[in-house]
């Protein structure tokens, strides 16, 4: 059985606001499962229907088996949420948020401890501290643990790293993989294509519509033309001329670099290298490069 | 039970440690009856006097020494002659001049009928009410004394009666009036302002995806502002027994038991605005501007409801705070039993219901 079933999901605020448009997916168990797109995409309003907080306006879903709209309070005591907004009480210690939020779920912190220890030894200095008071990482460790707490069948975590340093970034995604050994589901949602790879699975979003689902190794194999990250010494007349040669499909700033692809697959790059000397730039470096999600995620766009 | 428990600990451990919540909860009624206690008082408190004693007898002896004791009045100086009551008004600070005719207590005696004059400077014309009545109500006094030791009904001056006020108190007609406008207050807005502070925070989207269903949430919201409104319902009376020298005339269980219901009725109205907006600042303006105002105006406390055009008195029909103004001086200061207030108590209860039905009805159990 799926996890998580998404078929032909609407979602539409007012009266033409549509956020999502017919989007299917579905997660299989135990697997991590990335929702990636640029802020207003629709991953939150897909959140939202999938933790019964909103009622869809055509299509249906299940979790765990269970209707979103019928069986909502089976789902809301089988699932654990993160919403994008840190969202417990600031005024309760780190210790207090817990024990709250485990005896909400009928159960101990002691009873699951196994879950959200390797989390918790890191809060654990800070235990008495309010939470209001944490740092942004810290915040999110915390929020997770909450949520984790009554050991959840499908874990929806919204935009967990936003806001978050680097360094707690990676710390975090190191944790989602040690939940995912406990097998549980996990559905999460994120800006960062950077963090794409980290997924099993992902669903790439734009505009409440579905670009792809398959694996992060998938898309990145399916991009057709091979990729080169170029230089020049003025790159705002790069992108402007590249934009204008016959020569190039595609073009775009990426970084410090603009990535482009030829029309021909033969294409010799050295011969863009001449034209764009012709051109009047300089100091220009090209040279082959791997594809990233991002990149896939601007072709399918 | 486990979970209301953690829950009502929650919301405690967010009032306690908010002091500017804590402040506003337990201050307010407490500056509340002392400003409308003391400040705001229309009694007058040591007004100078002047006295022209003609008869120097011992009835006037006696009236005079009746007028120094009370707390009413301070007698000035004495004066002997007509003119000197002239300038001690033109001095300004003398509000009432008494006159003592000679052969005061030979009228008294003789023909049970003596005559005294008593001058008020009516530039302030309530003030001078007031403080004729209360020189009335003192030589009154005297003559109902005397007359008492004889059979001979002596009179000194028109009979006037304060019914239940009869060393007319400003207090009384406060204390009620704030007990209804504190509890409103507390209740309306810091039930309405922590229901939907979950909301704004985001909270309430994860009490929402757990089985703890929402309406237990509104329900442990509202246990705690219950007790501690009984809290405060508890210090406002102590406050106007202890400082305001007020008793409770009637019976304290059956004031509490009105109070609960009050706060109850307070509460729902509190769900109910907290159902129905999302923001904390607009709550907590729905809360001043649609509970406050009405009860100040309405409730009878500020403003007599007989002398308001006929609209506004059957506006003033839904104001739940008219109500239990009128049950808690029933109780606090006529004395008298739930038999006097049981239609009262039945609207009370009339309006809860009502506010609780619509509150649950529009209640949402998912967010929008």
């Amino acid at each position: 059985m799926e996890a998580v079933n998404v078929k032909n999901l609407v979602k539409i605020y007012g009266k033409d606001k549509t956020a999502v448009d017919d989007i299917s997916f579905s997660v299989n168990q135990g697997e991590i499962f990335g929702l990636i797109g640029p802020d207003g995409a629709g991953k939150t309003s897909i959140f939202r229907v999938l933790t019964t907080l909103l009622l869809p306006d055509g299509g249906s879903a299940t979790v765990d088996g269970f209707d979103v709209v019928k069986d909502y309070k089976q789902i809301r005591s089988r699932v654990g949420y993160m919403p994008g907004k840190f969202s417990l009480y600031q005024d309760l210690s780190v210790e207090e948020n817990l024990n709250f939020f485990a005896t909400i779920f009928n159960t101990t912190i002691a009873e699951n401890y196994h879950l959200i220890k390797d989390i918790y030894v890191q809060l654990e200095p800070f235990k008495n501290r309010r939470a209001g008071q944490l740092s942004g990482g810290m915040k999110q460790k915390l929020a997770l643990c909450c949520a984790l707490i009554h050991k959840p069948v499908v874990l929806f975590l919204d935009e967990p790293t936003t806001g978050v340093d680097p360094v707690s970034r990676k710390e975090f995604w190191e944790i989602l993989q040690q939940l995912k050994e406990q097998n549980i589901t996990i559905v999460v949602s994120t800006p960062y294509m950077d963090e794409a790879n980290r997924c099993d699975r992902i669903a790439m979003i734009q505009s409440g519509q579905l670009l792809s689902v398959d694996t992060p190794a998938n898309i990145i194999k399916s991009y057709p033309e091979q990729l080169y990250a170029i230089k020049a010494n003025n790159m705002h007349a790069l992108l402007k001329i590249l934009h204008e040669y016959n020569q190039v499909k595609s073009s775009y700033a990426f970084g410090e670099f603009a990535h482009i692809s030829f029309k021909e697959p033969k294409f010799n790059p050295d011969q863009a290298v001449t034209y764009l000397e012709t051109k009047g730039l300089q100091d220009i470096e090209l040279i082959k490069t791997e594809v990233t999600i991002e990149d896939c995620f601007i072709k399918l766009l | 039970m486990k979970q209301f428990l953690i829950f009502i600990k929650k919301e405690f451990a967010h009032v306690l440690r908010d002091r500017k919540t804590l402040l506003i909860l337990f201050g307010m009624p407490v500056v509340q009856i002392l400003i409308f206690g003391f400040a705001l008082t229309n009694e007058v408190k040591n007004a100078k006097i002047v006295i022209m004693d003609q008869a120097n007898d011992i009835a006037s002896q006696q009236i005079i020494s009746k007028i120094r004791a009370s707390r009413y009045f301070e007698i000035a100086e004495t004066i002997h002659s007509p003119q000197q009551i002239e300038s001690a008004f033109k001095k300004g600070n003398i509000r009432l001049a008494l006159i003592f005719p000679a052969q005061f207590n030979n009228n008294l005696m003789h023909q049970h009928l003596a005559q005294l004059q008593v001058i008020a400077d009516a530039s302030d014309p309530n003030n001078a009410t007031t403080l004729t009545s209360y020189i009335s109500s003192i030589i009154q006094d005297y003559a109902t004394g005397i007359a008492k030791t004889s059979n001979i009904p002596y009179r000194i001056s028109p009979e006037i009666r304060f019914l239940y006020n009869p060393q007319l108190k400003g207090a009384p007609n406060y204390v009620p009036g704030v007990m209804a406008l504190v509890l409103m207050l507390v209740c309306v807005m810091m039930t309405a302002v922590s229901i939907v502070k979950e909301k704004e925070t985001g909270t309430m989207e994860i009490l929402l995806v757990s089985p703890f269903s929402p309406f237990k949430v509104i329900v442990s919201k509202a246990i705690p502002y219950l007790i501690l409104s009984l809290v405060n319902v508890t210090s406002i009376l102590l406050l106007s027994v202890f400082v305001l020298d007020l008793p409770i005339n009637g019976s304290i269980l059956l004031l509490f038991a009105e109070s609960t219901l009050f706060i109850i009725t307070c509460l729902t109205i509190g769900i109910f605005i907290s159902v129905k907006t999302n923001t904390m600042q607009l709550a907590m303006l729905i809360s001043l501007m649609g509970m406050m105002l009405p009860t100040i105006l309405f409730s009878g406390f500020m403003f007599p409801i007989e002398n308001m055009p006929v609209p506004l008195q059957v506006i003033s029909n839904i104001i739940p705070a008219k109500w239990y103004y009128i049950i808690v001086k029933d109780i606090m200061i006529k004395g008298l039993g739930f038999s006097a207030f049981w239609k009262e108590t039945l609207i009370l209860v009339a309006i809860t219901v009502v506010m609780m039905v619509i509150s649950l009805k529009s209640f949402k159990i998912r967010l929008s």
